[in-house]
């Protein structure tokens, strides 16, 4: 599994900006969990991150929009500080709810 | 190793799932406790009232992703069966291997060596805290059972596995009423008795066992294993030989101790037992409910488990048993590791 953090601007302007903004959310969401509004971590595997990268693409525009994927360093705990409200989830821990 | 897929486990009474944006998301009394994606979840298993959406059950399905159903006591009720499901190749597989005589002798050798090494883990923690002449006595039994581990390679068919697990098995209940260290007069054990149980522990021991067994049953059927063929126990018609099998390591570690522990903490007094005529006796309701109480306490239980190394209750040591055998089956792992507590 590869983990990567996702985080997009999107021009609100306009109504089509604004559906561009929920759509890629929801792309987001599909594949990891949102750590802050525009942030997402995700961990995928190779293939899945071919899909998340090709769904990104055709939901943004290049031209009003900025998606960035940033490959996040194994272990996650090591790497990433996080204060404050902290939702995050570990899912390959195990999950007994 | 292999990574253990990650199986989603919801206990929670009155849990609702449902599928969102590709994610199952957990909501109690329609408060959203959890989004996770579907791909990090290799299968569902839900305790009791709760419910699955049927949207999130086809999409389970589509993804050959098994639904289990549990009672809340965690008993087999059922499980989703996928159109093309990995379970006929396991089920091949379990089959292919218990007609396989070398094959069945191995799994049954560890199967075996596991429990003796947790009757022996039992004893000698008892021994720490036993009064008198008792730790030594424990001990050796302890040493004697250490003895049997060793002649375990030398066995060439599963009766003389068989035959080497009831010599440790003999040496191992001599002692047990020394483990106890309340109302000794009334709890004596003389011999394993089964039905009817002739006196107050073999009564407990039974109804525990009885409870420990579903549970085991319920893991292989969640990991899609037939219950009924074993390796270590023949086989009989309606009989969960492999269920039996998966239980042997935790009859000690989770059964014998959690009885231990309520009579030592004597909470568990003769005034929970009847007697009857013809020397035979069963427990009392409310001590039913205490036994009940203290185990569901007891599978809460975190322990690290020795192979995966992960933290893991204890109530899901049997489900870890399982899919660990599973990938024994399939050809995964070289042999099956017994679970063996600390």
């Amino acid at each position: 599994m590869l983990d990567f953090l996702v985080c997009y601007d999107v021009n609100t302007e306009t109504s089509a900006g604004r559906r561009r903004l929920r759509r890629v959310g929801k792309v987001c969401t599909s594949h990891g969990q949102r750590v802050q509004n525009s942030v997402f971590e995700v961990s995928v595997t190779d293939v899945q991150l071919l899909t998340l990268r090709e769904r990104l693409l055709a939901e943004m525009d290049p031209t009003e929009d900025s998606i960035r994927l940033y490959r996040l360093r194994q272990p996650r705990d090591k790497f990433v500080e996080a204060y404050g409200r902290d939702r995050y989830v570990n899912f390959s821990d195990s999950l007994i709810l | 190793m292999r990574q253990l897929l990650n199986t989603l486990y919801i206990q929670t009474q009155g849990t609702y799932l449902h599928l969102d944006t590709d994610n199952i998301r957990v909501e109690v009394e329609r408060e959203r406790k959890a989004m996770i994606p579907l791909h990090h979840v290799e299968s569902v298993v839900v305790f009791g009232n709760v419910l699955l959406s049927p949207f999130l059950i086809h999409r389970l399905a589509r993804e050959h992703k098994p639904v289990t159903w549990l009672t809340e006591h965690g008993r087999f009720m059922a499980r989703t069966e996928t159109p093309v499901s990995g379970n006929v190749l396991l089920r091949v597989a379990q089959h292919g291997c218990a007609c396989d005589r070398a094959r069945t002798l191995a799994v049954a050798r560890f199967i075996a060596a596991g429990k003796l090494q947790n009757q022996k883990t039992t004893l000698l923690r008892s021994a720490r805290e036993a009064l008198g002449n008792d730790p030594e006595l424990l001990r050796q039994a302890a040493r004697d059972i250490n003895g049997q581990i060793g002649c375990l390679p030398l066995a060439e068919t599963v009766d003389e596995v068989r035959g080497i697990e009831g010599t440790a098995a003999r040496a191992y209940w001599e002692v047990f009423p020394l483990m106890l260290r309340a109302n000794r007069d009334f709890f004596w054990l003389t011999e394993r008795t089964r039905r009817p149980a002739r006196d107050a522990i073999n009564a407990t021991l039974n109804f525990v066992y009885t409870v420990l067994a579903n549970d085991c049953a319920s893991a292989c059927q969640a990991v899609g294993l037939d219950p009924q063929v074993g390796f270590l126990h023949a086989l009989r018609p309606g009989r969960s030989s492999l269920a039996l099998d998966l239980m042997e390591e935790l009859r000690a570690v989770v059964a014998d101790r959690a009885i231990i522990t309520l009579i030592n903490r004597q909470q568990l007094t003769p005034r929970d037992f009847v007697l009857h005529e013809g020397n035979t006796v069963t427990i009392k309701d409310e001590a039913r409910k205490l036994i009940l109480a203290h185990l569901t306490e007891r599978r809460k239980e975190e322990v690290t488990h020795p192979l995966t190394a992960r933290k893991t209750p204890l109530g899901l040591v049997p489900h870890v048993q399982a899919r660990l055998l599973a990938q024994h089956l399939r050809g995964d792992r070289a042999h099956y590791p017994p679970y063996l507590h600390r």
